[in-house]
């Protein structure tokens, strides 16, 4: 099976946000890089288990600059068999999705897997933009995959419970939570990965869609007011009066 | 159990000179750690006992000979590497650091430098997989600080050697399969020796009732008229040099990892300077505890610089013995010194296993001790500036 992992990266959790150019761009001077955790714990890790179980390959495919090389090498140290970076700097959903699908025509991939989003932007997007580029199915926010012959099986978590939906291969997956657990980059991984191949392309130039007009941080949390368990009517005078939330 | 929120320190932008493979393997190690030693460390501390399960996860990390060539099971990576792993290990727990050290510094080296290339191919993979362990018996109970006046020795008898004499402060020794034991033969002269377990005469006790290091085992070496085979014999050096060669990779080692000890102490004060509120604001708002932090951040840092060049002197086979000394008399001095200021920020909290202080504290006190005690590798410094020997 030939698998292509979309791999894109992510400040690290313990990051402190602040922004430049008049609030239209995420400040990223000493700012820790990390691959999106939803696109390395659950969609590479799992593209890996199935090319362990049933044969193939898998490619990670990255849209954006030379910075990106540290993740690129992280996700070939776990195990990744060699990597694509195309050239250009991601700007919106679109432009990602747009490369992708350039770069991915035509190749025969039989499954595309991504994580279900990046935990800077949240925005969701590129695995529903990229399906509908390329003509697949898509099944977006997965927990759980399976391939049998050319179909797969894909387990969601829903409001009410689980949804099994199947679909036939090449398809589109945006992987979840459940998925896979996280694989730590050994030794051996890392000695690997110095020469395992990265392959940058140039940019088919996708315009992007929507540009970004402003950023700003969320409200600091206000103090917090302790209230006597026996005083519930007080507890209740402050929600509906001060914080108006009854 | 605390969640372990550790994220480093770097308050000189020193990871602009790590490179990108060092910031990996040094994101490896954390992350095992986080995953696997952090939940369980303050128990097998309480239990005295190191962990044994753990041990292919060390080796996976690159903890058992990361600069040892690939040909011989290594990882083939630089010393700034072997440092930023022990570094990561010791953040955890000098204990889990100790077996590392031994296992990579003190056995894996003095086979790949000294031992024979069926000793190198015998011994290394398994070493550098975790599927065997080692130790490494220099010091003696009369000779500590003087090994040089050891009295373990070894008499020619015809086609194996019988060894005879006694080590004791040797980390692993309950639990390892070989040990690289330094003893002199006829002569006079000290050559090393690979033992194995199960050979007639060779017992290893295990030393009880340590207040440090106690998530490392710790034992004796003894033996009583050991047969070795002559195949064992290390043939590519003699004389004190040669362990005391080993002994530099080794405190190289703990300069980078008391350096670890440091970050975790500070780390875990600076959060709890930001959470725990006295007279209505954080006690990190007021001046005697900025005063600690500050100082605290400012020798971490230090270490680090000095450390790093060291790390670059070490790649390019330029570092002496004293400048290692310097650093391992430095670094663990400082980690002590972190781990007290620390100790005082978290108040009466301090004292318990809910935060990591006390008991990097006390395995601090031991690290200050071995591979060196802080007064001897003073005394190397100052017969290296003057040229005068100041030991006897």
């Amino acid at each position: 099976m030939k698998i292509l992992v979309c791999i894109s990266k992510a400040p690290d959790t313990t990051t402190k946000i602040s922004f430049t150019d008049n609030d239209t761009k995420f400040n990223e001077e000493n700012v820790q890089f990390i691959v999106n955790p939803y696109d390395e714990w659950y969609a590479l890790v799992r593209g890996l288990e199935l090319k362990e179980a049933g044969g193939g390959s898998v490619t990670t495919v990255t849209v954006g600059g030379s910075d990106h090389d540290p993740i690129i090498r992280k996700a070939l140290a776990i195990g990744a068999d060699n990597a694509v970076r195309i050239n250009t700097e991601p700007q919106d959903g679109y432009t990602v999705a747009k490369e992708i699908a350039a770069y991915a025509e035509g190749k025969d991939y039989d499954l595309i897997l991504l994580g279900k989003e990046t935990i800077n932007y949240n925005g969701s997007q590129v695995g529903g933009m990229l399906a509908e580029l390329m003509g697949l199915p898509y099944v977006s926010v997965a927990s759980k995959l399976d391939v049998a012959g050319d179909t797969a099986t894909v387990e969601q978590d829903i409001p009410a419970g689980k949804q099994v939906v199947e679909g036939p291969l090449p398809i589109v997956i945006s992987c979840a939570k459940g998925m896979a657990e996280q694989r730590i980059p050994n030794m051996r991984g890392i000695m690997a990965a110095r020469t395992k191949p990265l392959e940058v392309v140039e940019p088919a130039g996708a315009a992007p869609l929507v540009t970004a007009s402003k950023f700003s941080l969320p409200e600091d949390k206000g103090e917090v007011k302790m209230i006597d368990a026996e005083n519930a009517e007080s507890l209740i005078e402050l929600l509906h009066n001060e914080a108006k939330v009854i | 159990m605390r969640t372990d929120q550790y994220n480093g320190h770097d308050y000189y932008l020193m990871d602009e000179l790590l490179s990108d493979e060092h910031k990996l393997v040094r994101e490896s190690a954390r992350a095992w750690v986080k995953k696997e030693m952090s939940p369980i460390i303050e128990e097998y501390y309480e239990k005295a006992t190191f962990p044994k399960h753990v041990i292919p996860g060390m080796a996976e990390i690159g903890a058992f000979g990361p600069y040892i060539p690939e040909e011989y099971g290594g990882a083939g990576l630089d010393q700034i590497s072997y440092g930023i792993i022990m570094q990561e290990l010791e953040r955890c727990d000098s204990g889990l650091r100790s077996t590392s050290s031994v296992q990579s510094s003190l056995v894996m080296f003095p086979i790949w430098k000294y031992g024979s290339e069926e000793q190198r191919k015998k011994y290394l993979p398994k070493l550098a997989a975790g599927e065997m362990i080692g130790c490494f018996g220099l010091t003696e109970p009369d000779h500590g600080s003087n090994p040089g006046g050891m009295i373990t020795n070894f008499k020619d008898a015809g086609d194996h050697y019988v060894l005879n004499g006694a080590k004791m402060w040797i980390s692993n020794s309950p639990f390892a399969d070989i040990a690289v034991v330094w003893a002199k033969n006829e002569e006079g002269r000290i050559h090393g020796l690979i033992v194995e377990r199960g050979m007639e005469g060779f017992t290893t006790p295990e030393t009880h009732g340590k207040w440090s290091l106690r998530a490392s085992n710790t034992g004796e070496l003894v033996f009583d008229n050991v047969k070795v085979p002559k195949e064992n014999l290390l043939p590519g050096r003699s004389g004190l040099g040669a362990p005391l060669s080993c002994l530099d990779s080794a405190r190289y080692g703990i300069a980078w990892g008391a350096i670890g000890a440091a970050l975790d102490c500070y780390d875990s004060a600076l959060r709890y300077s930001k959470e725990r509120h006295q007279f209505g604001k954080p006690i990190g708002a007021f001046q005697l505890q900025q005063k600690k932090l500050a100082e605290m951040i400012t020798e971490i840092t230090k270490a680090q610089l000095l450390t790093y060049r060291l790390g670059q002197l070490k790649n390019e086979g330029r570092a002496t013995t004293a400048q290692i000394s310097m650093a391992k008399r430095n670094n663990v001095d400082m980690a002590l010194k972190v781990a007290r200021e620390a100790r005082q920020i978290h108040g009466g909290m301090g004292i318990t296993n809910e935060y990591p202080i006390m008991r990097h504290m006390m395995n601090l006190e031991s690290v200050v001790t071995y591979e060196g005690t802080h007064d001897i590798h003073l005394l190397i410094t100052g017969f290296d500036i003057t040229g005068e020997s100041a030991f006897k």
